[in-house]
């Protein structure tokens, strides 16, 4: 046998050229009932494809290709690093899954023709990203990935709030792109812009610094670190379902991406500091986004803030990685680092499935609020299983996928001893904290998003009425959680996968994990500590099924149904359950009340009048009250006096015309 | 013939379309207007023929002919038609006083001949003129469109603004027939573009006065 059939990275370009065509072809094919199927199976199987590329190069060596395209005297740059082949993992399989997703779920789309061309751009768009090699290719796929995502969050434009969305992303896109474009500026310092220049070109430390708030600014707006995470919770549940999906389980890893391959990559070896403002971002990111999450009663929302956190938690893998490699500490390094990753592939995993849950609700219940929900384990089994995996991932419980990479990311905090500065030394076991209080925010979140909308009785006609989605969304589904699962029980290949991507980056591996004995992982030494998923799986199963079998064999048989105690409470309706705002009320009133300023109005009717009381809770981002609107209004005012011209009336423009070329020949006139 | 002769005439022509463009500045019915326009557009074609006959380049006959043709007979026929439909014959339009207007016009001319003579002091003197006079029509045709309110006498600015564009390039030795035309055909495009925006407008507004325009679009005049 010879080596694979196609080269991946020419796979992937003509995996992206066919994206490019799917879109070009889905303008006339969105107006046919058999579009939909068509352009979302198409892109299923192209991303599919992909992923496969994106395997092999994660495992082969690097290589390159110029094209003759884009600027005429040095064309397009691409190239396939393991790193960016696993980057290209991630996407292509959310993409497959999303497009899975789509097959089923754009059925109840009502404006196809708005969603079906940008679906598959936005996915070529972000593949671009990845193996561009050259600044103009990785900028030019950047924009067109925003503007792409940007079509899809303002498809149903009817809503004001999708348009309020819609622009504060598209600011911010803009925004994050120009942070990017100096810094590639500031590290070709004249030179040319390919990314193998790059990484070469000398610099001093001022200017590294720079590249780093830089990226952190540009690519931390994409990816929604805070104080740049404003738009994040508008624009991601404003898309269709499986779009949100894409933007924060996958386009969010784009980001990722590029921060890595600017700050890792090309700005060259960091200074010892260089963790010191990641980690913190990181940390703060980690925490307020789970806390805002807790506050939301929209399931799209408390998604969308839950994205935020595992960014913080990723940037916290990614800021330790910086801190080691900057102590000389490459081992440790390539741990953090490696659990960083290890966390992209995972959020990618049950953020995608947890976003099509949700659209599952959405679709069965016409509801997002989880005040509306309840019941619907009874009504909709498979996504009740499906989104019991994703929430159980997320919260970081054994032996599912998101314990592997949090309990990754502790191992390395616990390695901070090492680090030499002071500064680290005290930061890291804060960031540490910030991390523990961030998976516990998270667990009790999606108990809440969990219980409230599945478990209980349902609180609305529409929850009572709820039908089980289809096939295709089941299936996409169901295969995200087994997913989920089997990168749980066996994270040994992952990890192993994974060093391809660490070792360029950091000078140094991780142990081979698939020669330990009975699939455990062994991340710095047997001494030190090791897990194994599958034996936690196992215990799991057993002591769950040991205990099923006791209940049912030894306990009495004897079943007698009566009613619930009602507390005094005579004919208690469904509303007089726990909802998501009670559920949330001792964590908002302990953490969110400085904040996020979160308060309680309760308006009680008066005495004799038969209203009921109302309760009214309000919260603030603090980034909108101290960073954005202040600087909204500076923009408008400044914008406001410059800006007289398009006030003008006609003859005035001519007039303008007429003047500016009578002047241009007087200066002529008088010049020679 | 003798060449100069030859050079007279040219001069005499070319001079004719700038006289005309000043004498436009001062119409104030837009029947006069029109047809001011087309006995310049008749100058026109005249110059640009004998251009040909005095290079002894056929193929801008072609060019005279097109200006004859839609110019001086075609276009002033269907402005007129127009004008008489919008009912506007007999208005009397004013947006900046003639005496200034016309100061500003010789000014002008002047500072065509000003710049121009100096920068083609190498090319030959037929094209030297022709080309200063030039400038001056296009920068009266512009002085035209900033002054009037009126839209269709806009047009006509910008028309005689193209005449004198086509001056310019036959002077210069001519240029290729394909861009002349398809020149001729975008000026006409444009004039039925206009036309057609200018119903509306009417149908709008009850006006073709711009300012009327900007008063309704909020404009801080």
């Amino acid at each position: 046998m010879g080596g694979p059939l196609i080269a991946p990275l020419p796979g992937t370009l003509v995996s992206i050229l066919a994206l490019f065509a799917l879109a070009a072809l889905a303008v006339p094919l969105a107006r046919t009932p058999l579009g939909r199927p068509l352009v979302y199976g198409a892109s299923a199987l192209i991303s599919a494809t992909a992923f496969v590329f994106g395997v092999q190069g994660m495992l082969g060596t690097p290589a390159t290709l110029v094209l003759p395209l884009g600027v005429p005297w040095m064309g397009a740059h691409f190239s396939l690093d393991p790193l960016a082949g696993f980057f290209l993992c991630v996407i292509n399989l959310g993409g497959a899954a999303a497009s899975l997703y789509g097959i089923g779920y754009g059925r109840h789309e009502h404006a196809p023709q708005r969603v079906l061309p940008f679906f598959p751009a936005f996915l070529g768009a972000m593949s671009l990203v990845l193996v561009a090699a050259d600044a103009y290719s990785f900028l030019f796929g950047w924009e067109l990935m925003s503007l792409a995502s940007w079509a899809l969050v303002v498809a149903h434009d009817k809503s004001a709030d999708n348009l309020k969305a819609g622009f504060v992303y598209i600011a911010m896109a803009s925004f994050g792109t120009l942070a990017l474009m100096l810094a590639f500026a500031l590290l070709a310092g004249g030179g040319d812009l390919t990314f193998a220049t790059l990484a070469h070109a000398p610099h001093g430390p001022l200017v590294g610094a720079l590249v780093l708030a830089l990226a952190l600014l540009g690519a931390g707006s994409k990816a929604g670190l805070v104080p740049l995470h404003v738009w994040l919770p508008l624009a991601h549940p404003a898309a269709p379902s499986h779009v949100s999906a894409l933007m924060s389980g996958v386009m969010t890893k784009v980001a990722v991406y590029g921060f890595i391959r600017i700050v890792f990559d090309l700005a060259g070896p960091p200074a010892w500091w260089w963790g010191i403002p990641v980690l913190a971002i990181g940390g703060i990111s980690a925490v307020a986004g789970v806390l805002q999450a807790l506050l939301q009663s929209d399931m799209k929302r408390v998604l969308a803030f839950s994205t935020i956190e595992n960014i913080g938690i990723i940037f916290i893998g990614l800021g330790l990685a910086l801190a080691f490699r900057g102590n000389g500490l490459m081992a440790a390094g390539a741990l953090a680092l490696t659990a960083g990753l290890f966390h992209v592939l995972n959020h990618a995993l049950f953020k995608n499935l947890l976003f099509f849950g949700a659209g599952a609700v959405l679709n069965a219940t016409g509801a997002r609020d989880l005040e509306k929900l309840g019941g619907l384990i009874h009504r909709m089994p498979t996504t009740a299983v499906v989104m019991l995996v994703g929430a159980a991932a997320i919260s970081a419980l054994p032996p599912l996928n998101g314990f592997v990479s949090e309990w990754l990311t502790f191992q390395a905090i616990l390695l901070s001893p090492a680090l030499s500065p002071w500064g680290l030394k005290l930061l890291v076991p804060l960031v540490g904290a910030l991390l523990a209080l961030a998976a516990a925010l998270a667990a009790a979140c999606f108990v809440r998003l969990y219980g409230i909308a599945f478990l209980g009785r349902p609180r609305s006609e529409e929850a009572a009425q709820a039908v089980e989605v289809d096939r295709w969304s089941r299936g996409a589904m169901v295969g995200l959680a087994t997913l989920c699962v089997l990168a749980g029980i066996l994270p040994g290949p992952v990890l192993d996968a994974l060093q391809n991507a660490v070792g360029p980056l950091m000078g140094a591996r991780l142990p081979v994990q698939t020669d330990v004995a009975w699939l455990s992982i062994i991340p710095v030494g047997e001494s030190r500590s090791s897990y194994n998923g599958l034996l936690v799986f196992v215990f799991m199963v057993l002591s769950a099924g040991l205990m099923a079998l006791v209940i049912h064999r030894f306990a009495s048989r004897a079943l007698r149904r009566a009613p619930a105690w009602d507390c005094g409470f005579p004919n208690a309706d469904p509303i007089t359950q726990y909802s998501a705002s009670s559920f949330g009320q001792p964590l908002r009133r302990v953490f969110a009340r400085t904040l996020f300023s979160a308060r309680e109005e309760v308006t009680m009717p008066p005495p004799g009048d038969s209203a009921p009381a109302r309760i009214r809770l309000t919260e603030r981002d603090p980034a909108w009250a101290l960073l954005f609107t202040p600087l909204a209004r500076a923009v408008e005012a400044l914008a406001e006096r410059s800006n007289i011209l398009p006030y003008l009336t006609i003859r005035q423009y001519l007039g303008i015309v007429f003047a500016t070329l009578v002047a241009l020949l007087l200066v002529l006139a008088i010049w020679r | 013939m003798s060449p100069h002769l030859v050079f007279d005439i040219a001069h005499l022509l070319a001079g004719a379309m700038v006289l005309i463009s000043l004498m436009m500045l001062y119409q104030d019915r837009l029947t006069a207007l029109i047809k001011v326009f087309a006995l310049q557009a008749v100058a026109l074609a005249a110059s640009v023929a004998w251009q040909a006959y005095a290079h002894d380049a056929p193929h801008l006959y072609v060019t005279a002919a097109i200006a004859l043709i839609f110019k001086a007979i075609a276009l002033p026929l269907a402005l007129q038609r127009m004008v008489t439909r919008l009912g506007l014959h007999r208005q009397v339009e004013t947006a900046v006083a003639t005496g200034p207007t016309m100061l500003a016009g010789l000014g002008l001319v002047g500072l065509s001949l000003v710049i121009m003579l100096p920068v083609t002091a190498t090319s030959d003197p037929l094209a030297r003129e022709d080309l200063a006079f030039a400038l001056s029509v296009v920068l009266l045709g512009l002085l035209m469109m900033v002054t009037r309110r009126n839209a269709v006498s806009q047009i006509i600015g910008f028309m005689s603004m193209e005449n004198g564009l086509i001056l310019a390039a036959t002077g210069a030795r001519g240029m290729p027939l394909v861009v002349e035309i398809s020149v001729a055909f975008s000026v006409l495009i444009a004039f039925i573009v206009i036309g057609v925006v200018l119903f509306h407008i009417r149908e709008r507004f009850d006006t073709v006065d711009v300012d009327a325009l900007d008063r309704f679009r909020g404009g801080r005049s």
